[in-house]
Formats: structure tokens, sequence, C-alpha cells
């Protein structure tokens, strides 16, 4: 089922941009981006087990550093690239310090506070961020002079990125670093017994996360070409934390299916249906009484349980 | 330098831990030679296990010191000691239940290689450490389970992986916590054998209520009794020991 799965997947990715308008392209890009975001994320949540509620923070600031740097520094975009993944990761590597003196619900609290404490540098700090305005009038880089500025282009940009990105992960999760980061995450205590350094497991984590959300948060600048404070935002954390656990946390394509979920539900109920975030509510109530552990693993049960009857 | 010339495999002195204001390790000094089978007994609430936890590193001492090889290691981390040849298992079987015992037995050997770091490379990929790990198995007698997960085993078959995962490191000084506890008769034989079956390089501490069981694989044993040490030395001198009596008797 998995490989069926797969092979529909590749073909709808590989095709869409041939037989769909540039609105539907532009909405496969924004899911791609969801989706690197919520792979990163669930790579703290999931595999990890660290509830961060701070998510956003390493998408926000990659995106404001290369929209600074870009607009008004003069920073052509691989620089600006380099430069605000490096703050971005050496961010994580600060927050981590912070955050890890804590698990579980005080992990999450502090995740929390601490991309608060940028959300409100970024509305406040107005003479650097612009405030409540954003920053707009931002441009796309132009890889190897290839321009990105179509929906088609920057579809396949966005595609290629998110296939690194996904491949990068799954590698990662599956490498001897993942076994034993879902060692600590089950039983810390036996990890540490058996020679395991269970805090700087989860602190390498927790940087690797946060540089994958940067990625995200670069995609997400270049595709917008703008950038406000909401992208900091605990709406914008708490979106891809559901993504994440709607969608099946712990699986590798789980996080990337629940945030097209989130993202859809956004685009297309929001046009019809003022308070879109109460459908959002319903679908992820439904979701988590009928398939507890997110939509992923539940149709693996699913067609288990159908493939058992037949045979 | 002083590694190289301490006498002893584990030193403990004069340690203390208290809870609040409930002393459960009063200046507990124990000293174990190279290749030693110590035997740690008490009543229940002694503070054997508490004991076991200041050693590996789980639980800081409020003072006293904690020597491996004549190594200072009271302040180490747990995986700092499990460097330096110091492996456990636990009274309350600590596994990782949705694995495959395999798994569970690679981890063991993982915590001490350089390559528990490796992010780019698929741990399955190791054939050298899954062929240690069954050969680990094999000594358990579960190699034939080795692809079930630890959840689908039975009890007495967990308490032999618990034993595997610490045998598989090779460890210079194992702390067993109660390995017979919640076996039957069959299963105690089987497990007995295996601990006796340990080579000599490796020094064995271990807390057991089953006497009967365990007094035929100790040489020397401590008797606790409110987190002090009241006898310690010889087996049958211990044994023999009036105080000893008097713990599990009463007076």
């Amino acid at each position: 089922m998995k490989w069926i799965a797969s092979v529909l997947f590749a073909a709808l990715a590989l095709s869409l941009p041939f037989f769909m308008g540039d609105f539907y392209i532009n909405l496969a890009s924004q899911i791609l981006i969801a989706a690197i975001f919520a792979l990163s994320l669930n790579l703290l949540v999931g595999f990890g087990g660290m509830t961060s509620l701070g998510h956003a923070s390493y998408l926000g600031v990659a995106a404001y550093i290369s929209a600074l740097l870009t607009s008004r520094y003069g920073f052509d975009h691989g620089t600006a690239a380099l430069i605000s993944i490096l703050g971005t990761v050496a961010m994580a590597a600060f927050f981590g310090v912070i955050a890890l003196r804590a698990t579980g619900l005080g992990f999450l609290m502090i995740t929390l506070a601490l991309s608060q404490v940028l959300w409100g540098l970024a509305y406040r700090m107005s003479n650097v961020t612009n405030g409540d305005n954003g920053i707009a009038g931002l441009t796309r880089p132009a890889p190897f002079g290839l321009s990105l500025e179509s929906a088609a282009s920057f579809y396949w940009f966005a595609l290629i990125v998110t296939v690194i990105a996904f491949a990068m992960m799954a590698i990662f999760v599956s490498s001897s670093f993942g076994s034993s980061l879902k060692g600590v995450r089950d039983q810390s205590r036996r990890m540490a017994a058996l020679g395991f350094n269970p805090w700087m497991i989860r602190w390498i984590t927790f940087i690797y996360a946060g540089f994958w959300g940067g990625i995200a948060g670069l995609l997400y600048v270049y595709y917008n070409k703008y950038i406000h404070p909401t992208s900091l935002s605990t709406t914008s954390s708490a979106e891809a934390l559901l993504g994440v656990i709607a969608g099946g946390s712990g699986t590798l394509s789980g996080p990337a299916v629940g945030a097209a979920l989130v993202l859809l539900l956004k685009n297309y109920a929001s046009a019809y249906i003022e308070r879109w975030n109460m459908l959002l509510g319903l679908v992820f109530l439904f979701i988590v009484l009928v398939m507890p552990t997110g939509i992923v693993p539940g149709l693996h049960k699913l067609v288990a349980h159908f493939r058992g009857r037949s045979s | 330098m002083t590694a190289l010339l301490s006498a002893y495999a584990l030193e403990v002195i004069g340690l203390n831990k208290a809870f609040g204001g409930l002393r459960v390790t009063q200046g507990v000094s124990l000293s174990i030679r190279p290749g030693e089978r110590r035997l740690i007994i008490g009543p229940n609430g002694a503070g054997k296990t508490t004991l076991f936890n200041q050693i590996s590193g789980d639980m800081r001492p409020n003072s006293g010191q904690i020597k491996l090889f004549g190594e200072d290691v009271t302040t180490f981390a747990p995986y700092a000691r499990a460097h330096r040849g110091l492996s456990r298992t636990y009274q309350i079987i600590t596994l990782f239940a949705g694995d495959t015992l395999e798994h569970n037995v690679t981890l063991g050997l993982l915590g001490l290689l350089p390559s528990r770091w490796q992010m780019w490379r698929p741990l399955s990929s190791y054939r050298d450490l899954a062929i240690a790990a069954r050969r680990t198995l094999d000594t358990v007698g579960l190699l034939h389970l080795a692809d079930h997960p630890v959840s689908d085993i039975a009890y007495g078959e967990k308490r032999r992986v618990e034993l595997a995962m610490a045998m598989a490191q090779k460890p210079r000084v194992l702390l067993l916590d109660e390995p017979l506890a919640g076996l039957s008769n069959s299963e105690r034989a089987t497990v007995k054998s295996l601990i006796a079956s340990i080579p000599k390089q490796t020094t064995v501490i271990m807390i057991e209520h089953d006497m009967d069981t365990a007094l035929d694989l100790a040489e020397t044993v401590t008797l606790l009794n409110y987190g002090r040490v009241i006898v310690d030395g010889e087996r049958d001198k211990v044994i023999a020991d009036e105080r000893t009596r008097e713990v599990y008797l009463g007076a």
C-alpha cells in the first residue's frame, strides 16, 4: 500500500503543473512548504518526544533575516540564504540550551515563551522589521540564472527542495542517531545507562529541526515575497503542530499529509465560511476520535483490517 | 595512574543519601575486587536499589565517593560511567517495548560505539552489529525470538533480554537488580546458569531476594538494613552471623 501511495503521489506531484492552473500550482507550492515545516517539527514531536509550540520561530527568523538582508542591505540571495540559515541554526542551538532544561509540558511552555518574545520583537521593533506593515517588495532568487517568478517554476523549485528535505529527514530517523533519538524518547534513563547522552541527542535534534524549519522559512518568504509578524505567531506554530498530530506524529509521511490538510482547509473553507478555524477544529476533533494516532497510521490500520478480512 | 594502582573494581566510600528526612543510604562503604561475585541482601526498603542508582549515576549522593577501578566517578553522568565499563539491569523491566529483541540488544551495543552519532547511514546497514546482537540473544536462548517485538514476549523472556542488553556491552562491572524477580522455578534455573556463565573479567554485583538461588552465585555478601551496611564479607560468614539472622528473622 505504501508503494502504491508513493507512486500515486509522485505521479500527481510530477504532472500537476501540466494540467492545473496557476491557483492550484501555487496552492501545491504552499503545501510543499508547509510539509517541510511540519516534517521538521515532527523530528522533535514524533521522533524526539519533545512537543514544541514555538517552531514558527525558525521559519520566521530565517524569513526575516533573508528579507532584511536582500531588501535593505543589498545582499544577493545566495549569501542572504546562507547567513539566514546559519543565524537560524545558531538561534536553535541557543534556544535548545534554554528549552531542554525541561521536558514535557515545561519544554512546551519554554518554546512557546521564546517564540512569543520573537513575535513581540517583530511587532514592536518597527525600525528594523517594519512592524505590523511587514516587509514587502521582496524578490525571489534565480538559482543558476533560472527565474522562479512563474507559478510552475517556483513549484519545481519547491518540489526539489521538498524531496531533498524528505530524503534527508528519512535517512536521519533511520540512522544510528535516529535510533538513539527514539530510544531516548521511549526510555531516556535506560539509554543513559547504555552509554548514550540523552541531552546531547535532544539538543542536536533540536538544532537539526531548526535547520529545516529555517529552510521552510526561506521558501516561505520566497513564495510570498512578503513577511509579516504573523509568520512568527503561536497560530503559525500551532497549525504545524496540528498538521503533525492529525497526519500522524512519528511517521514519515504523516506530517506532510496533515500539513496539506490544514492548508487546504484554510484555503478552501475560508472562502465559504468566515469561521474556518471552527471547521478546522471540528475536523481535528473527528480525526482524534476516529484515528487517534493520525491519518496515515489510521489508514494503515484500515487497509490491514480489510486485507485481513479478504484473505 | 590511580586507575592502574587500584586493587578494586568498585569502591564506595562513606556514601550518604537522604530523601527529605528519610536517610536511605547512611555511610555505606563497599570494596569489591575485580571478578568478585557480590550479593547484596536486605529487607524491603533497606536501600539496595537506591545504592545501585547512585553507583550507576541515576542519582547523586549527598556525600561520599564512588570509584570505578580507582577513578572517582561520583559526579559522572550515567553514560560516562557506562563508557568506563559499568552496566546495569533494572528491577522493573525497562525495555523498548515496540522494538524487536534484536533492536534492543543492538542499542546496548551501539551505546558504547562512536557510530551512535552517525546520521547518514541506516542502523540496519550495520551487519556486524546485528550479528553481534543475535549472538548475544543466542547465549540467553532467545535467538528464535530475535525479530519479535518485546511487547510480544513473555515476562520471563523479558528478564533475559534485560540481561542480554547488559551482557552485550561486555561490562567490567555489572549491576544486576533482582534478575530473578517474578520468575518461575525453571526460569530461575535458566537465568541462574546464565549468570554463572558470565566470564570472570566481569565483576558482578547482584541484588536478589531469592537466597536459595542467589547464595550459590555469590562469593561475598553485603547485608543492608535501614540504609546501613550491617554485615559484609565472605558468604558463609555473613550467613552464619547473628546479625543476619536478626534482620531476617527478628530478634
